[in-house]
């Protein structure tokens, strides 16, 4: 692992702020890792924000819902910020903000409420994995194995981000009883809180507001990739989740704070997931924020809200500078997963050119699965998958960590993701 | 908004290393190592190592154009290999050796394999190995240290008189009362322009260290695996070696901490250079103690050089997940 240059100082200490409603959203039908949602709302159809206006699929997927109140304008192909391009339903706004449902559940009503039911509010909810992943999180509340250790993970190891800090300052009590909630689905005995130290302040309000004594909080030196989850696995518990198998098999289940978030809001507001925390930064952002975004909106209405921009963005990245993705406009809409927008200026998005392999070893060392990142690239250079696969390629968690030290500059995680595609195959 | 995104794979940071500031910062560490050679051998080392430098890089030039390579003659490889071929050159050696040698080197050493980051050998020391083979009489002959300690003395030509490098009398089995461990910490003796003066060595390798370009893997296993050889297997019975005097003499500093620890040519993994850096010290122990040559600094780390695929087979990181 490797400590990063943070970037976090201009946004860890704003608020979340409400991103002004939008006055078109589109909400792609894929937002999460398995089938596409099926749509159950039709062009003309009325919808309200929280409507549920695509089902889940069998097997892997989830629902989705309408994020303002409106008209239902198109179904078509739109800029999609993993996929290139992506089914989205359009909505055009009334400017209502019409609500679906918002009745706040009694706490003795949750109590009594059983994990089948829990899971089913998730479900429901159209709640996946917010740390980035977005793994539908319903399955995750249902694990093959009885598990009995749940780790939130508050990391928030990719430089930039601040989405989860805030929430974690801001909204504690409700992440707490978020906590609660999967704790009791989930049947654990331990939770554990991961928080990285270069957030002092969310370690402090989690360490005042904690009364459970079967929580305990993790603070974890800020290095990279410190929230990968089978790193944080390994760290907290010491035990690592064997290759090729998921953390249930170590008994662990880990959940993100932003997912938490969710699950309290959907138990106790009955509100589905259609809105979440982005952090909108970067060098050419005067006026970075954490915004909260209804699902669907261009990422362009967040630029804008954060004007005037210092210069030209010259690289838009959704996500983390180390595993985000770099958008070719800025039609895409915000969806469950995404966690920031970046705009690096020219000097920033300059890409250097791949020089030759001084097997120096820094990717060797910085490696936290233990590959040999620089041998594995020699040999897809040569098409030689069969090779590469022996160097354990399929254990890679993309990190991105053996690109970011190659002072050759040599794209090694990229060589090593078209390997796994091509071994996969 | 502008019509044109940048658009390319993550990660979309970089660290600020890149593979010419490393080499540049390898030369600068290599700095007070030369001035001390010269210092105490006087002007005939300086134009030693600026023979060995001009020539590298020349024979980079002509070979990247004759390959229709990128001439990429700025990036320090080819000039570290001309410092480091000097440092290893007597300081009165004759004009064309450091050109000779030098070309060699990045011809045969170097370019023949593919370039930097593709040969198999540290260059230098292949250039070093060559002229050894090719021209031994001048390799061997030593020039006096011009100065002694601080005090300056009567300039002497270089080829009027020439000595035995403390190695060579110790092997020839000539008493060295004269030579005391500061004399050879400090580098009033004979020897290669680079070699001599650990202080100055230990300098470089301590900037190198804290910079974080090299680690003690590979330099501390080779120095006390030579260490402890030496004292085991002593001239007067087990456990009776000098073992302060090896360390000290010979190339065995500059060899350990700026050739040995070559990124190209040795191992990747800690293990791995574990197992480089002891195979190195035994090599150069058993070389010293029963083989026909004094030194065994440049055999050793070329034997070990031609290990380092077979080491880095064997010395594979533990996989996350998967037991051993």
């Amino acid at each position: 692992m490797v400590k990063l240059e943070e970037h976090k100082h201009t946004t860890e200490n704003r608020k979340i702020e409400e991103l002004p409603l939008p006055s078109k959203v589109y909400i792609p039908l894929s937002q999460h890792l398995g089938k596409i949602s099926t749509p159950i709302a039709q062009i003309g159809d009325r919808v309200l924000a929280g409507q549920k206006i695509a089902v889940s699929s069998a097997g892997v997927s989830s629902n989705i819902h309408a994020s303002i109140s409106g008209k239902i304008v198109a179904i078509e192909d739109w800029p999609h910020q993993v996929l290139g391009k992506a089914q989205a339903i359009v909505i055009e706004s009334d400017g209502l903000d019409e609500k679906l449902v918002t009745n706040n559940q009694k706490q003795e009503e949750i109590d009594k409420l059983t994990p089948e039911q829990i899971r089913n509010i998730v479900f429901e909810a159209g709640i996946v994995g917010l740390g980035g992943a977005s793994f539908p999180t319903h399955i995750k509340l249902n694990p093959p194995k009885p598990v009995d250790t749940l780790i939130i993970n508050g990391a928030e190891c990719e430089p930039y981000l601040t989405c989860d800090h805030r929430l974690m300052v801001e909204k504690t009590n409700e992440i707490l009883r978020g906590i609660d909630l999967v704790a009791r689905c989930l049947g654990v005995k331990k939770v554990y809180i991961a928080i990285e130290d270069n957030k002092p302040e969310a370690i402090e309000v989690f360490n005042h507001e904690i009364r459970d004594t079967r929580y305990e909080i993790r603070v974890l030196k800020s290095q990279y990739p410190q929230g990968g989850e089978k790193q944080l696995i390994k760290n907290i518990i010491g035990k690592e989740v064997p290759s090729g198998k998921l953390p249930f098999d170590v008994g662990v289940v880990a959940h993100n704070v932003g997912t938490i978030y969710a699950i309290y809001e959907a138990v106790y507001l009955n509100k589905p997931l259609y809105e979440r925390v982005v952090t909108v930064t970067g060098s050419c952002v005067s006026n970075p924020k954490n915004l909260l975004v209804r699902i669907g909106t261009p990422i362009r209405e967040l630029i804008n809200f954060c004007a005037p921009l210092k210069q030209e963005p010259a690289k838009i990245i959704i996500g983390g500078p180390m595993m985000g993705i770099a958008q070719y406009t800025d039609d895409v809409p915000v969806i469950k997963s995404t966690t920031g927008v970046i705009l690096f200026n020219d000097k920033e998005a300059k890409s250097k050119r791949e020089e030759s392999c001084i097997r120096c070893a820094a990717c060797v060392h910085g490696c936290p699965v233990g590959l040999m990142p620089c041998l594995i690239n020699g040999l897809c250079e040569k098409e030689m998958w069969l090779e590469a696969k022996a160097y354990n390629i399929l254990d890679c968690i993309e990190c991105g960590l053996c690109n970011y030290v190659c002072p050759a500059n040599r794209n090694l995680t990229q060589s090593i993701k078209r390997a796994k595609l091509e071994v996969v195959k | 908004m502008k019509n044109k995104l940048v658009v390319s794979v993550s990660p979309h940071l970089h660290n600020n290393e890149s593979v010419s500031k490393i080499m540049w910062m390898v030369v600068l560490s290599l700095i007070p190592a030369g001035f001390a050679g010269v210092f105490i051998f006087g002007a005939s080392a300086l134009r030693v190592i600026v023979l060995g430098i001009v020539s590298a890089l020349f024979a980079e030039v002509v070979l990247q154009v004759i390959t229709k390579r990128k001439i990429s003659v700025l990036d320090g490889s080819a000039f570290i290999t001309g410092l480091l071929l000097a440092y290893n050159l007597p300081p009165n050696a004759p004009f064309w050796l450091p050109i000779i040698g030098s070309f060699f080197s990045i011809a045969i050493g170097k370019q023949i394999f593919g370039g930097l980051g593709q040969n198999i050998f540290n260059p230098a020391l292949a250039g070093r190995v060559f002229l050894m083979a090719s021209w031994p009489k001048y390799m061997t002959t030593f020039a006096v240290p011009l100065r002694a300690g601080i005090g300056l003395v009567k300039p002497i030509a270089y080829d009027a008189i020439t000595s035995a490098t403390p190695l060579t009398a110790l092997r020839e089995g000539k008493i060295l009362e004269h030579i005391s461990y500061l004399n050879l910490f400090l580098g009033k003796r004979g020897g290669c322009i680079g070699e001599v003066c650990i202080l100055a060595l230990l300098l470089g390798a301590a900037f190198l260290f804290i910079k974080g370009y090299i680690s003690w893997h590979i330099p501390l296993t080779y120095i006390l695996t030579v260490g402890a050889f030496t004292y085991i297997f002593g001239p007067h019975g087990l456990l009776s070696g000098d073992w302060l005097f090896h360390i000290l003499s010979g190339g065995l500093i500059l060899g350990a901490f700026f050739m040995a620890t070559d990124y190209v040519t040795s191992p990747l993994t800690r293990k791995g250079q574990l197992v480089f850096g002891i195979g190195c010290g035994i090599i150069n122990a058993v070389i010293r103690l029963w083989g026909g040559y004094p030194e065994g600094v440049s055999y050793a780390i070329l034997m070990m050089n031609a290990a380092t695929p077979i080491i880095d087979r064997y010395t594979k990181n533990r996989i996350y997940g998967i037991k051993v």
